[in-house]
């Protein structure tokens, strides 16, 4: 194997900036589309695990169908085939006013996906909660809303922390799959670097290292949030 | 005479808590040793030392002149000669009867199939149950679960056994099916070491009675003299609490 | 673009064929190698010498931290320079997509042995079984049991991430698909379309799991 290793590469003009901004846009399309993600998701979720009927129905659906395409295809359906169907003003200013539409299309396929995910672990957490829980609230009174703001949510929110924490760190990996649509993440800058300068070894690496060094910092502020949240006298299930 | 088994001080601690504290005892070729103690007392790991399946931290055990070695293919060796009965049975779900019984004769024995099969179904019959050869544990009752253990241990012809409470998972109704097959096995000279609680079993069976209590051997005197003239007020007050029910 | 035409599909379904074969073909390898790579280091991430363990947990870690885009670069970029030859993108993604799956399943299958009560492994090496036999004859058949539909629904994930090879330009499912979306100029038919197939077949393959899970407690 020959290969002329050049680690100078990464701290040269483009290319340290390439990197900067790969960084940065990562974290950006990650923390918004997380935002979107937990709010809909926790929606999604406790409707679904206290709905009958027609409400299970129509949230069921919105999991199965958004966790059975790929992400890939479904930035896609956001980025070329939601503006075709949409009324003809408003896709026209979606391909052609709206602001960095790559961007803003990246973080709503990654949230609304993410949302999916973020359902079923929330649904699952009600779940877990001992039936007596929920009989118990109700036997003291509360309503419906208040037994699940006081009792269920709180104690359900614990069990889910570590399953979230899991999804917290896929989204930044998803993320990388905004490059499809052509947002310079941090994924699509090191491809450049690489296609640039040929020095694939560093690019990657620098990756490698980054993405690598983010799992590090959100499991660490998660065990953190855990210990916090832990209620003393319940062994931590594992 | 050699012993066939021979412990000598053995050791070992779960970080800073200590569960055997320098035990010793001889078991000789035929001899049936019962240890008894209160719970927490380290019995159980005591008998698991015996064939190696918990690692001792010092002290040496020693089965039919041979070292148990460390090594684990050579330690495995001699393992299989030593024949093991657990308080849950741990009979494989997944496997019949038969295929239980069998499982380790094939793949460690090296027999065939044909003679594994032959083994099993006689040691089947003489306890009973030839006729659940195709069954799985799920669909027997703990007694007959725990006699067919017994009957796989056995099926490897081994020197020794050695039995972990082996009815105290049982329903009461149960327990004498099990106590009879190793009553039986007593009389034909096998060379045992029962952890249990019946104390019943070790005046009819057992030569002599290895009392412990925290992780060390207290007393070993012969049967008869344990019951009627314990020399440790620890053991005289553990067997007037069990023999008061 | 006015009016929908999807008499474009019929046309191009050989074609969308061969790509969903090669969809279908890198998922049964990626599954078949994956899990016999993720045995391999589940059994060393269990292993009592310390540094092989350790050396397990940093490669599961490791591949589970970054993103399988990045490691197809990465693969697409090393095997031909370790080889020394240019190679078809095809086997730089094959090796990618194995070692990948291997971590991902390596956890499945750890879970599923320590799965496992103590007894069992000890009832087995009471017998004079060795350890890898205790693991063959013993625990892993049981194992198996609990692990089959986490297996399955890793299956589901891992077809769908098969549609990232488009990034280095092999015509799977997702890329033949796009291709005739782009040539035919029919994109919203191509996509909804494809959309259709992934769904329909990622449901499948979830309602298999859920029939494994069920089996799995009435045997009990």
């Amino acid at each position: 194997m020959s290969y002329a290793w050049n680690w100078g590469v990464l701290f040269q003009s483009p290319y340290l900036g390439w990197l900067g901004q790969g960084i940065a846009m990562t974290i950006v399309i990650s923390l918004a589309g997380w935002a979107i993600a937990i709010t809909i998701g926790t929606l999604i979720g406790v409707l679904h695990s206290g709905g009958r009927g027609a409400m299970r129905m129509v949230t069921g659906s919105y999991i199965n169908l958004f966790r059975n395409v790929p992400l890939l295809l479904q930035m896609f359906l956001w980025f070329f085939v939601v503006p075709e169907l949409l009324p003809k003003t408003v896709g026209t200013w979606l391909k052609r006013d709206l602001p960095h539409p790559e961007i803003v299309t990246a973080i709503v396929a990654l949230g609304l996906f993410t949302a999916s995910r973020v359902a079923v672990q929330v649904s699952a957490g009600i779940a877990a909660v001992p039936r007596g829980q929920s009989m118990a609230a109700r036997a003291s009174g509360l309503s419906t809303v208040q037994a699940y703001r006081h009792v269920l949510l709180p104690q359900a929110f614990r069990i889910v922390v570590p399953p979230l924490t899991s999804e917290f760190l896929t989204i930044f990996k998803n993320s990388s799959i905004a490059l499809t649509i052509g947002v310079y993440e941090l994924t699509a800058q090191t491809q450049q670097i690489q296609s640039f300068t040929y020095q694939g070894f560093e690019a990657f690496t620098a990756a490698t290292v980054v993405y690598m060094a983010i799992a590090l910092v959100v499991t660490t502020l998660m065990t953190a949030i855990e210990r916090r949240i832990s209620v003393a006298g319940s062994a931590a299930k594992g | 005479m050699v012993a066939m088994i021979r412990i000598e001080g053995l050791s070992k601690s779960y970080g800073e808590v200590a569960v055997l504290r320098n035990c010793s005892l001889e078991v000789a070729r035929g001899e049936v040793v019962v240890i008894c103690g209160p719970s927490g007392s380290g019995k159980s790991t005591f008998v698991k030392c015996i064939n190696g399946i918990e690692p001792i931290q010092a002290g040496r055990v020693v089965i039919d002149g041979d070292d148990l070695p460390s090594k684990p293919a050579a330690a495995a060796r001699i393992r299989s000669r030593v024949g093991m009965v657990f308080q849950h049975f741990e009979l494989y779900p997944h496997l019949t009867v038969m295929e239980n019984v069998c499982l380790a004769q094939i793949h460690v024995l090296k027999r065939s199939r044909a003679e594994a099969e032959d083994k099993a179904r006689s040691l089947l019959e003489r306890v009973g149950l030839v006729d659940k050869e195709a069954a799985y544990p799920g669909q027997l009752s703990g007694g007959q679960q725990q006699r067919i253990a017994i009957v796989r241990a056995l099926a490897m012809d081994p020197l020794a056994m050695l039995f972990d409470e082996p009815t105290s998972a049982l329903d009461p109704e149960m327990i004498g099916e099990v106590l009879a097959v190793m009553l039986e096995l007593a009389r034909e000279g096998m060379t045992m070491v029962v952890v249990t609680h019946e104390m019943g079993f070790a005046k009819a069976a057992a030569d002599r009675v290895v009392f412990m209590d925290r992780g060390e051997i207290v007393e070993v005197a012969e049967t008869r003299r344990f019951f009627a003239e314990p020399s440790s007020e620890r053991a005289r007050l553990f067997l007037s609490r069990i023999l008061a029910h | 673009m006015t009016g929908f035409d999807f008499s474009v599909i019929p046309n191009a379904v050989p074609f969308l064929l061969q790509g969903l074969g090669l969809s279908l073909g890198l998922t049964a390898v990626a599954m078949a190698g994956g899990m016999a790579l993720g045995l391999i280091i589940a059994i060393a991430r269990l292993s009592r010498f310390r540094y092989l363990a350790m050396a397990a947990a940093l490669y599961v870690n490791g591949f589970r931290a970054v993103p399988l885009i990045l490691v197809i670069f990465w693969f697409y970029f090393l095997v031909p320079l370790l080889l020394g030859r240019p190679v078809g993108a095809l086997y730089s993604v094959l090796i990618a997509f194995v070692m990948f799956e291997g971590a991902y399943y390596s956890e499945i299958i750890r879970a599923g042995l320590k799965s496992v009560r103590p007894g069992q492994w000890q009832a087995a090496k009471a017998s004079g079984m060795t350890y890898l036999q205790t693991i063959r004859l013993v625990v892993l058949p049981q194992a198996l049991r609990k692990m089959a539909p986490l297996m399955v629904t890793q299956g589901v994930v891992l077809f769908q991430d098969t549609s990232l090879v488009y990034v280095v330009s092999l015509h799977d499912f997702m890329t033949s698909a796009s291709i005739v979306a782009n040539t035919q100029n029919r994109i919203v038919e191509l996509y909804v379309f494809a959309a259709l197939v992934y769904f329909a077949l990622c449901t499948a393959g979830g309602a298999l799991a859920q029939r494994l899970n069920r089996d799995r407690h009435h045997a009990h």
